[in-house]
């Protein structure tokens, strides 16, 4: 299956993890679709749905990822969602994303690291796409 | 409502029960207190098994006489300081002994009721210990949502000195994996935004470290007359280079002499910060207009700009820690969202007040008004 019509929503408040994320994800082949807030991303998945999603924990709030995540799963359930956080290490919050009820409520497939490699980045998205590698 | 665990250890059983039926029913309550308190009385016969007591369930208040059989009071009340528990004690005394008194006193006892005493007395005492216990309880919780406050300033600039480390990072990672080919001029972009996001940190730092000194009040400031226009010219003069570089006409207008007393390097802060927000915030070929006067009982800084504005929304957050108004058109300016909450905790320790008023698309007016002829603290 080709990567090519494949469409990738990444949303980020930060502008230059934005650029890096949508230069390694084109670069696996996919299309991008772009986002630096919560509600930014909210009007554009009401117009466009994307094939996978790459959300940013902290953004307006420190919990608009799993605002963000939680309404794009009852929009549309089968699209995958990548949380990418240092949340754990930098901010102190209580929250834990390895709690099982937590995963549950969120409902995201993935929680990824910042700092995660091109390769391992590129495995996790063709994985949760079904696109052989 | 809430209840207080009170300990009475007499020897004699008449006290206790007294004691006991005066405050089964008994509660306190004031306009002040958010909660009504009422309480559950113990009793000990000895010192002995007071002190097991308090080892096992903690009251909050100990009634205490000192004439015991086995160990005596003021063994007691000793006991408890040393560990250092939080037990307001009174003491119940069948004389007056003034070194009795002195010894209980030093030692922490709170009040003294004497033998024999009337219902009304002891309900009295029991009285102002409640209201001390509510006071405590305040106080303790101020003081730890200053410490949550505290807590929460820390974890957001943790995050936000490394968010830039963090995009640095990745950047350096990319030219590392040759992301963008083997041209160099492909990755001039990756190095302008590196650059700027080290500018951004460092002036996070510069402004961290005004911060801390405005917070703690402790660098050495000089307080003395001084002539605000002065302070003004040096600030215009400073931030010259970076208004021509932005196309912005810069002026200062006012009198020439405009009198405070206040620490120079302090009002210094104060215009930088506002005359580089309004110089950064601006519009291609737009101005900077600072004025000095005298209004009265104050000193007026009005610093006007022609920028890209604010909602009422984004006014009432801009004086908070770290806060960075975030629209299409601020994305590419760096700041630390530290500057104006620098200002306001300045002309607040001056007394002063702060005061904006803005128009989206048309501009900012930032006016400061700082008492005359009032030092800070």
């Amino acid at each position: 299956m080709s990567t090519k019509n494949k469409l990738i929503l990444i949303v980020d408040d930060d502008q230059d993890y934005l650029y890096q994320m949508k230069t390694k994800v084109e670069a696996f082949g996919f299309q991008t679709l772009l986002a630096e807030s919560q509600k930014e991303a909210e009007e554009m998945i009401e117009k466009t749905k994307p094939d996978l999603a790459i959300l940013d924990l902290m953004m307006e709030n420190e919990d608009s990822g799993f605002i963000l995540c939680y309404k794009m799963k009852k929009k549309y359930p089968e699209v995958p969602i990548i949380i990418a956080t240092g949340v754990a290490a930098e901010t102190g919050i209580t929250f834990d994303i390895n709690d099982e009820n937590n995963r549950k409520w969120i409902k995201a497939d993935r929680f990824l690291e910042k700092g995660i490699r091109t390769e391992k980045l590129k495995e996790e998205i063709f994985k949760l796409l079904k696109i052989n590698n | 409502m809430s209840t207080l665990k009170i300990l009475v250890i007499d020897d004699e059983p008449g006290i206790r029960s007294g004691i006991s039926r005066i405050l089964r029913n008994f509660r306190v309550d004031y306009p002040f207190m958010e909660e009504a308190f009422d309480f559950v009385v113990r009793e000990a016969s000895t010192g002995e098994a007071g002190i097991e007591i308090i080892d096992t369930d903690k009251p909050d208040i100990l009634l205490l006489d000192n004439k015991l059989p086995g160990i005596q009071g003021i063994e007691v009340l000793e006991y408890i300081r040393k560990k250092q528990l939080n037990i307001i004690v009174v003491m119940i005394t069948s004389y007056a002994s003034l070194e009795l008194a002195v010894k209980a006193t030093s030692d922490g006892a709170y009040d003294f009721i004497p033998k024999p005493f009337t219902p009304q007395e002891l309900k009295s005492s029991i009285e102002n210990i409640t209201k001390r216990v509510f006071l405590k309880k305040m106080t303790n919780k101020l003081q730890e949502s200053g410490k949550q406050i505290r807590f929460q300033f820390l974890s957001v600039l943790s995050h936000e000195l490394k968010a830039p480390l963090n995009s640095i990072e990745g950047y350096l990672q990319m030219i590392k994996e040759r992301q963008a080919g083997p041209q160099l001029d492909s990755y001039d972009y990756m190095v302008d935004r590196m650059l700027e996001r080290i500018k951004g940190m460092r002036i996070l730092i510069l402004d961290l470290m005004d911060l801390t000194k405005v917070e703690s009040g402790k660098g050495k400031r000089d307080i003395k007359e001084i002539n605000l226009v002065d302070i003004a010219r040096m600030a215009i003069d400073t931030m010259t280079p970076y208004s021509i570089q932005k196309d912005i006409k810069l002026k200062l207008h006012g009198s020439e002499v405009v009198k405070v007393i206040a620490d120079s390097e302090e009002m210094e802060i104060i215009f930088n910060n506002l005359i580089s927000n309004a110089i950064k915030y601006n519009k291609q070929g737009g101005s900077v207009d600072c004025t000095l006067r005298e209004n009265g009982e104050w000193v007026e800084i009005l610093v006007e700009d022609t920028g890209i504005g604010m909602n009422p929304e984004d006014i009432s957050r801009i004086f908070d820690d770290f806060v960075r108004i975030k629209t299409e058109k601020t994305r590419n300016i760096t700041g630390s969202g530290l500057g104006l909450a620098i200002v306001k905790k300045l002309i607040d320790n001056y007394k002063g007040i702060i005061e904006v008023t803005s128009q989206p698309d048309q501009g900012s007016i930032f006016k400061v008004k700082l008492p005359i002829d009032k030092p800070c603290l």
